[in-house]
C-alpha cells in the first residue's frame, strides 16, 4: 500500500512561534496635505511570496519605497528582523530592490551590473567571480556576460535585474511591478521561473502589482490596498472566495453584487430580500447581522449555473434573458437580464461545440446556485 | 519636417546661406599664402607668414598664456558648473534658490563689458593684482553658468532610478554619483568642459579689462593687431586657428555619428533574438 | 546626506556671490562715486579705522552726481538710442537671413541633416574675433568686395563700407546668425508638414500656405533667435570698434573707451548701469517667453 505523505503547507503567519521578518507598525506616510499611507500595520514572515495588490495611487509603491529605504515614514515604525530600520540608509540595509524600469546600468555590461552590489560588499574579491557565474547560471545569462543592457533583448533584461538583485543574497527582495514590460506568453513563463528561484533561493519577496492574475498566481498571501490602507491579507484562495468587502471582491476577478437586507435565520443561514417580486436569497454567513440590515450579496459568474428549463432542487432559481454571449473560447459568459433589472452574469464552460449548444440570445433561461455558493457583504 | 518638397528655393537659399558664412572664411585662408603683404592684391602663393608667425614671440607666449588660462578656467568651470547644475535640477527648494538661478543664467544674457568691468573692479577693491588668476577667475565664472545649462539639459532627462539602484547595491551616495551618474553623462560634461574652452579661447572683452600687463591673451594680441589694419600674419593665425577647429568638428561628428549607427544596429540586433 | 547637499549648494553659491553678485555691487558703488586722480581712481574710498564715521562719511560722499551727467551730455543717450536701433536693424536682417537657411534645412532629406548641423556650428566653435576680421579685409576700400564689384563692372569707383553703420550691420549678422538658424530650425523641425499640405488641399497657394500656417508655428523659435541677436548685440564692442567708424555710436564702445580712453571709471559704471536696466526688459521678456514654451510643452 503507498504510503500517503501529508503536504506540508506553507503558512508562517497561523504559527504562533514564527516571528516576522518585517513588521509594520503604525506606519503613516504623508507628502504635504497627501497622506500615502495611513496607519497600517502589517507583518510579513520568512520565506514568503508576498504581493501588494491595489489601483495607481493606492500607495503600494511608497510602501515598497519605505522598505528599500528610499522614504522615510511620517509616524510609526518598520522593523526589520526586530531591528528599526527607519534610520538606516539604502546602500546598508539587507533589502534589494528590482525596478520596474529594471535601471539596469547601460555603460556596464552584463557580468558588471551583476557584481556590482557585490563589490559593494563585504565578500573577498576572490569569490566574486564565482558569485556571478552562480547568477547567472540561475538565470539563464551566461552567454550574455559580455554584453551590454543595450544589446540584450527586454526578456532578457529582466533577469539581469532580477540577478543583480539577488547576487547579494538579501533578505529581503523588492520587486516592483517586475512583469509589466513583459507579453503575455513571456509574462506566464516569468511568473513560475520567479516562484521557482524564490523557492530555491529561500529569499521572502515583496512583489507590488496592479495586475491581480499576477498577484494570484505568484503569491503567498495577498495584500489587497486602497488609498494607504490594507484592506484584506490573506491567501489568494480566501482573498477570492471569502473577500472582506465589496472592494476586495470586486477588485479580483469577475463577481456579481445584489444589493438587499438580510433577515438572518437558524445558525448561520440567512435571508436576503432584494428586487421586486424576486424570491429571497438563501445563503450563509458567520457575520452577526441585524434584522433588515443592508448587505451586498456577491457571487462569483462560475458558482451560477445556467439552464434552459427551470432546475429542481436548486437552493435559489431565477429566471432571466440572455442579453449577451462573451465568448471565450474555453468558456462563455451569459449576461442574463432579469426582470427586475439587473444583469447577472454566468460562466459556463464550453463542453459542448458551438453548434450543439443549446442557448443562445434573447433564449429564456434559469440561473441557480446553491445556498454556500456566494458571501455576503457588509461594506 | 517631413512630407515637404525640397524646393528650388530652398536649395537656392542653403547655397546662398552657407556661401555667406563660409566664403569670408575662405579668402581670410586664401590670402594668408597670398606673397604680397597687400591682403587684398593677389601676388603668387607663398608660406612665409606663417614662418614670421611662428617666430613672432609676442603671438607665441600670448598663444600660450591663452591654452593655460583655457585649460585651467574650463576645467574649474566644469566642476562647478556640473555642481551648479546639480542644484538645479536636483535640489529642490532651498532659501537662495531664486537667487541661486538668477545668478547662474544672469552672465549668459549680460554684455561682457559689463561683467568685465565689475570683475575688474572687484579685484582693484580687492587687491589682487591682474595677471593670469583673474583671467582664469573671470573665465571660469561665466564659463560655469554655460557648462551649468549643458550638464543641466542632460540631467533632466537622466532616470534617476539608476542612481536609486546603485545606492540600493550598497553605494554611497558620492559613490552612485561617480561610479553611474558621471560615465553615464560624460558626453555633456565633455561637451560643457568643450563649450568653457572655446570661450574662454575667444573671450576678448573680459580678458582685457581682467589682465595685467604680462598676462596678454591671443585675442588682445589680434585685437590690438588688427586695429591698426589688416595684416597676413593674422590670417595665418586665423588659418591655422579655423584648421584646428574644423578637425575638431569634423572629427567630433564622424565619432558621435558612429556611435549612434553602432547602438541603433546593438539594438536592432537584440530584437531579433527575442 | 543633508551636509552633502549644503557643500553642493554651498561651493557654486559661495563663487557666484563673490565674483558676480559682489562686483556688481561694486559697480554700483562706484556709480555713485566722484573721479579722483588716485589709485584706484575714484572717491570716496572706504576707510574702515575711520570707525563708523567713517562709514558715514562714506555714504554721504555717495550721490546721483555720475547719473545726471549722463542724462546731460547728449553723447550717452545717442549711443544708447543708436544701440537700439543698430540692435535692432541687425536683428531684422539676420531674420530675413537666417529663417530661409533654416526652412532649407528642416525640409532637406534626412541624411542630409547632420551634415548641414555640422556646417552650421562649426563659424559657432571658430573664433569670433577672426570671423570679424575676415570682414575688414573685404569691406575695405581696397578688399575682395569692391575688388569683385569693380571687376565685373557693377561700379567705377570703391564704395566706402567698412568704417560705417552697414559694416557693423554685416559684422553682427555675419556673427550671430548661427543663433538665429538654429533655434528657428529646431521649430521648424519638430513641425509635421502634412499641415502644409493639408492647407494647400484646402485651396492655398504655397506661398499662402507657409504664411498661414508654417510660419506662425515657427513663432517660438523665432522669437528665441531675435532675442539670441538682440541682446547681446546692443551690448556689442569688437564688431563696432574694427567694422564701425568714429560715427559709429554703441553703447558697449562708449562703456569701453569712458572706461581705458577718459578712465572716468564712475561714468563708466553709471552708464553700465543704465545699461543694464534697459536690458532687464527684454531679458525678463524672453524668460517668460521660454517659461511659456516650456508650459506649452514644445
Amino acid at each position: 500500500m503507498a504510503q500517503q505523505q501529508k503536504k506540508t503547507v506553507f503558512e508562517p503567519w497561523e504559527d504562533p512561534s514564527e516571528k516576522p521578518i518585517i513588521r509594520f507598525k503604525n506606519v503613516t506616510k504623508r507628502f504635504g496635505d497627501f497622506t500615502a499611507i495611513d496607519n497600517l500595520t502589517l507583518d510579513i514572515y520568512r520565506r514568503e511570496f508576498f504581493a501588494l495588490l491595489g489601483p495607481s495611487g493606492c500607495g503600494k509603491t511608497t510602501l515598497m519605497r519605505m522598505l528599500a529605504g528610499f522614504e522615510t515614514p511620517t509616524s510609526g515604525s518598520i522593523l526589520l528582523d526586530d531591528k528599526d530600520i527607519a534610520a538606516v540608509p539604502p546602500n546598508k540595509r539587507e533589502v534589494n530592490m528590482m525596478f520596474q524600469s529594471y535601471a539596469l546600468f547601460p555603460h556596464l555590461t552584463v557580468y558588471d551590473n551583476i557584481a556590482f552590489g557585490l563589490r559593494r560588499s563585504s565578500m573577498p574579491k576572490a569569490d566574486i567571480p564565482g558569485r556571478v557565474e552562480q547568477m547567472l547560471r540561475l538565470t539563464q545569462l551566461t552567454q550574455f556576460a559580455k554584453r551590454k543592457p543595450h544589446q540584450i533583448s527586454g526578456g532578457q533584461r529582466q533577469r539581469v535585474a532580477l540577478a543583480r538583485s539577488l547576487a547579494k543574497a538579501p533578505k529581503l527582495l523588492l520587486l516592483d511591478e517586475p512583469l509589466g514590460a513583459l507579453d503575455k506568453k513571456l509574462r506566464n513563463e516569468t511568473q513560475f521561473e520567479l516562484m521557482d528561484i524564490q523557492e530555491k533561493t529561500g529569499t521572502t519577496f515583496v512583489i507590488v502589482t496592479h495586475d491581480q492574475e499576477e498577484a494570484m498566481t505568484v503569491a503567498s498571501r495577498v495584500a489587497v490596498m486602497d488609498q494607504g490602507r490594507i484592506v484584506q491579507v490573506a491567501t489568494p484562495d480566501r482573498i477570492y472566495e471569502t473577500p472582506n468587502s465589496v472592494y476586495v471582491a470586486d477588485f479580483i476577478g469577475d463577481v456579481n453584487l445584489i444589493t438587499g437586507k438580510a433577515y438572518p435565520g437558524n445558525g448561520e443561514q440567512v435571508e436576503i430580500h432584494w428586487g421586486e417580486a424576486q424570491a429571497p436569497i438563501r445563503a450563509n454567513t458567520s457575520k452577526s447581522l441585524a434584522a433588515g440590515a443592508e448587505v451586498k450579496f456577491a457571487i462569483r459568474p462560475e458558482k451560477i449555473g445556467i439552464a434552459s428549463e427551470p432546475p429542481q432542487d436548486a437552493a435559489n432559481v431565477v429566471q432571466g434573458k440572455v442579453l449577451d454571449i462573451a465568448y471565450l473560447g474555453n468558456i462563455s459568459t451569459y449576461h442574463v437580464e432579469l426582470p427586475s433589472g439587473d444583469v447577472l452574469k454566468a460562466q459556463a464552460t464550453n463542453s459542448r461545440r458551438i453548434s450543439r449548444r443549446n442557448i443562445t440570445w434573447d433564449d429564456t433561461v434559469w440561473l441557480f446556485w446553491t445556498d454556500t455558493a456566494g458571501i455576503v457583504l457588509t461594506e | 519636417m517631413n512630407g515637404r518638397r525640397f524646393s528650388w528655393f530652398n536649395a537656392t537659399s542653403l547655397t546662398l546661406g552657407f556661401a555667406f558664412l563660409y566664403l569670408p572664411m575662405l579668402i581670410l585662408v586664401i590670402y594668408s599664402f597670398n606673397e604680397s603683404r597687400l591682403v587684398t592684391v593677389w601676388a603668387g602663393f607663398s608660406t612665409k607668414w606663417y614662418g614670421e608667425l611662428l617666430q613672432n614671440d609676442a603671438f607665441l607666449d600670448a598663444a600660450w598664456v591663452t591654452l593655460k588660462v583655457g585649460f585651467w578656467s574650463s576645467t574649474l568651470a566644469t566642476v562647478l558648473g556640473t555642481m551648479a547644475a546639480y542644484v538645479v535640477v536636483r535640489s529642490g527648494r532651498f532659501t537662495g534658490r531664486s537667487l541661486f538661478s538668477g545668478m547662474i543664467y544672469a552672465p549668459l544674457v549680460m554684455p561682457e563689458v559689463i561683467t568685465g568691468l565689475a570683475l575688474l573692479l572687484f579685484f582693484i577693491a580687492i587687491g589682487l593684482d591682474r595677471g593670469v588668476l583673474t583671467i582664469v577667475l573671470a573665465h571660469t565664472t561665466f564659463a560655469m553658468c554655460y557648462v551649468s545649462v549643458v550638464v543641466s539639459s542632460r540631467l533632466v532627462t537622466f532616470d534617476q532610478s539608476l542612481e536609486e539602484a546603485a545606492l540600493d547595491l550598497g553605494s554611497t551616495p558620492f559613490d552612485a554619483f561617480r561610479s553611474v551618474t558621471l560615465p553615464i553623462i560624460a558626453p555633456a560634461v565633455i561637451s560643457g568642459w568643450l563649450l568653457a574652452f572655446t570661450l574662454s579661447l575667444d573671450d576678448l572683452v573680459i580678458a582685457s579689462f581682467t589682465s595685467g600687463p604680462s598676462s596678454t591673451t591671443l585675442p588682445i594680441k589680434i585685437f590690438s593687431s588688427v586695429r591698426l589694419g589688416v595684416s597676413p600674419e593674422i590670417n595665418a593665425l586665423s588659418t591655422i586657428m579655423i584648421g584646428i577647429v574644423t578637425v575638431g568638428v569634423i572629427t567630433a561628428s564622424i565619432v558621435s555619428r558612429r556611435r549612434l549607427v553602432r547602438q541603433r544596429d546593438d539594438e536592432q540586433r537584440a530584437l531579433h533574438q527575442e | 546626506m543633508d551636509l552633502r547637499r549644503t557643500f553642493l549648494i554651498f561651493v557654486p553659491f559661495a563663487w557666484l556671490l563673490l565674483l558676480f553678485l559682489i562686483p556688481f555691487g561694486i559697480v554700483l558703488k562706484i556709480s555713485l562715486s566722484d573721479i579722483a586722480l588716485s589709485i584706484p581712481p575714484y572717491t570716496p574710498q572706504l576707510d574702515l579705522s575711520a570707525g563708523w564715521s567713517g562709514i558715514v562719511e562714506y555714504f554721504r560722499a555717495l550721490d546721483l552726481e555720475n547719473y545726471v551727467f549722463l542724462t546731460q551730455d547728449n553723447l550717452y543717450f545717442l549711443a544708447y538710442m543708436s544701440s537700439v536701433q543698430i540692435a535692432f536693424i541687425s536683428m531684422v536682417i539676420t531674420l530675413i537671413v537666417g529663417y530661409p537657411i533654416a526652412y532649407g534645412m528642416a525640409k532637406a532629406p534626412d541624411h542630409w541633416r547632420p551634415t548641414l548641423m555640422m556646417l552650421v556650428i562649426l563659424p559657432f566653435w571658430t573664433s569670433f574675433l577672426i570671423r570679424v576680421y575676415a570682414w575688414m579685409g573685404i569691406l575695405s576700400q581696397e578688399g575682395f568686395l569692391n575688388q569683385f564689384l569693380l571687376w565685373i563692372g557693377i561700379i567705377d569707383t570703391p564704395l566706402t563700407i567698412l568704417n560705417t553703420n552697414w559694416a557693423v550691420y554685416i559684422g553682427i549678422v555675419y556673427t550671430y546668425l548661427p543663433f538665429m538658424i538654429l533655434p528657428i530650425y529646431a521649430a521648424l523641425e519638430k513641425m509635421d508638414g502634412s499641415l502644409m499640405e493639408a492647407a494647400e488641399d484646402l485651396g492655398c497657394s504655397q506661398t499662402s500656405a507657409f504664411w498661414l500656417v508654417t510660419f506662425p508655428l515657427s513663432r517660438p523659435g523665432v522669437i528665441a533667435g531675435c532675442f539670441l541677436v538682440f541682446i547681446p548685440a546692443l551690448g556689442e564692442v569688437v564688431i563696432p570698434s574694427l567694422l564701425g567708424g568714429s560715427q559709429t555710436l554703441m553703447i558697449g564702445k562708449v562703456l569701453w573707451e569712458e572706461f581705458f580712453s577718459n578712465r572716468d571709471w564712475p561714468v563708466a559704471s553709471a552708464v553700465a548701469v543704465i545699461l543694464l536696466l534697459i536690458l532687464v526688459i527684454p531679458i525678463v521678456l524672453f524668460q517668460r517667453n521660454e517659461q511659456k514654451q516650456r508650459e506649452a510643452g514644445r
